[in-house]
């Protein structure tokens, strides 16, 4: 344990580094830049708010905020988890050269799709105040799905990485799963709207719906779900212990692979 | 009595090999269901042992596909053995691949830090080398300039200067460097003996038995993945050279 802390101390430094790459190659090519990250959701939000809410009559008048929210939590889950599955291929140059704790290719890639995240809530932001939401001293609770979302990502993240450098294909069965994943997590409709009553079986087992909910209750000034609140950080932690473990387990094997 | 820098005990290799590749889950449930997954062992190295004091200069002799390699990348900790221990005391510093670890999207100056890190510096370390990593590359106003626009030799002149930063109390070398151009090789070349003067430890890796002979004091040899002869450079290179002749 000791050992492990005093290496990931040494490597600290790496792992700031490869969070600023990502970020700084990813915007150094676009010519819009950053403003892309902010616009992105938006656009999105405008072509979901009127399929949703103006087509099919859904919602009220701070639907936009309400599927902004669970529109940007689910981009970046999706992002984060395809990006970390490829991260151990994509660096297979240097892990079959230099010695590097091989955890810290999936870790900063979650990491620096979170720090685009976190800026992308500024457009979260703008809308509250265009929809006129009052912020209230629940909005401090956001901070707590927030986190939990960002060690959800982890331990899936470590979970997939591990898994695709055994199984290439595993690209595809995961963006079928996300699919699933998207259309359980409540993006744009009410779940209060479904014919099958309150909160089906399959919400309590979609642990970013849960996390969302919880976001939203901060957005909109409701208390915390308890109950969503124990499932999905308990989903969360599991999946990164369970996920780290894996990992572990499994990277010396990782170089005869790719 | 000199220091003991690096113990190599018992150590083994495994490699398990498909008969086919099966590297995605398709074809593994195939392969499952047919009954077609078979793996077939094989040992790299085995039973390889030898310690190195302070100041040793090991040349690792062997032919193709005996294990020279897969050794030195146990010692730099990619791979990790099977079997067997190792224990090392002091920086390792492996001049193998130079610049395998840049991005070449980051320009050159982005890139000693990046690799720096990857080597596992500390940021302020790096930041007192600066001036004198790219010094010491001659890369000029070119280290403000994309690594992807950089020739090879400008790219290994780059990764040298910033892997050598560092006294490391082990050195590991796959053949003499041949960095950039005439000029650039003599002042690498130069480097490396005050290294070798201040009593580096030395694992090299080649196939001229002569540049093994000029540099090294100790040698070993391997074949097939087993150690077959160690010993003073000159006893084991005149026993490499039977075999090859015979």
């Amino acid at each position: 344990m000791n050992r492990i802390w005093s290496n990931f101390k040494k490597y600290r430094f790496l792992l700031v580094e490869l969070v600023k790459k990502d970020i700084k190659l990813k915007y150094r090519r676009s010519y819009l830049g950053i403003l892309w990250t902010l616009l992105e959701p938006l656009l999105t939000t405008a072509v979901l708010t009127l399929v949703f809410g103006n087509l099919l009559g859904k919602g009220g008048r701070t639907f936009p905020v309400y599927i902004l929210t669970g529109r940007l939590l689910y981009t970046f889950f999706s992002g984060s988890t395809k990006a970390a599955m490829k991260s151990i291929r994509k660096n297979s140059g240097m892990i079959k050269k230099v010695y590097v704790p091989k955890y810290i290719y999936p870790f900063s890639t979650v990491l620096s799709n979170y720090v685009i995240f976190l800026i992308s809530l500024v457009v979260l932001f703008g809308a509250a105040i265009v929809f006129d939401i009052k912020p209230t001293w629940h909005i401090f609770q956001s901070i707590i799905p927030l986190f939990l979302l960002l060690v959800l990502a982890l331990g899936a993240g470590m979970i997939l990485s591990t898994l695709a450098v055994f199984f290439r294909d595993l690209e595809y069965l995961w963006s079928v799963a996300l699919m699933l994943v998207m259309y359980t997590c409540a993006i744009f409709y009410h779940v209060e709207d479904l014919k099958l009553g309150s909160r089906v079986w399959i919400f309590n087992f979609n642990p970013l719906y849960l996390i969302i909910l919880n976001f939203r209750n901060a957005v909109f000034g409701k208390p915390m779900d308890m109950e969503a609140l124990m499932i999905s950080g308990a989903f969360s932690f599991a999946s990164l212990l369970f996920g780290i473990i894996f990992f572990y387990k499994q990277q010396d094997k990782f170089i005869m692979n790719i | 009595m000199k220091k003991e820098v690096l113990r190599v005990e018992n150590v083994g290799m495994k490699f398990n090999l498909m008969e086919k590749k099966v590297d995605d889950l398709k074809d593994y449930v195939i392969k499952f269901l047919k009954r077609e997954l078979r793996y077939q062992e094989f040992w790299a190295l085995r039973d390889i042992s030898f310690t190195l004091n302070e100041g040793d200069r090991l040349g690792i002799l062997g032919l193709n596909g005996a294990g020279k390699s897969t050794l030195l990348k146990i010692i730099a900790g990619v791979l990790k053995a099977t079997e067997g221990d190792i224990s090392i005391k002091g920086k390792i510093v492996p001049l193998l691949e130079l610049g395998a670890g840049f991005d070449k999207q980051y320009t050159g100056a982005e890139n000693i830090y990046l690799y720096g890190a990857v080597l596992g510096y500390s940021k302020d370390f790096i930041r007192e080398k600066y001036d004198e990593i790219v010094e010491f590359s001659e890369l000029g106003d070119f280290i403000d300039v994309p690594v992807k626009n950089y020739s090879s030799g400008m790219r290994a002149r780059l990764g040298f200067s910033i892997a050598t930063i560092v006294e490391p109390e082990i050195l590991i070398l796959d053949e003499v460097l041949s960095v950039g151009d005439a000029k650039f090789r003599k002042k690498s070349e130069k480097k490396i003996k005050s290294m070798f003067d201040k009593g580096v430890t030395v694992l090299f890796v080649s196939h001229s038995i002569e540049q093994v002979r000029r540099l090294c004091d100790r040698a070993i040899l391997l074949e097939k993945g087993r150690l077959v002869a160690s010993g003073s450079v000159k006893e084991v290179s005149r026993i490499y050279e039977e075999k090859i002749n015979s």
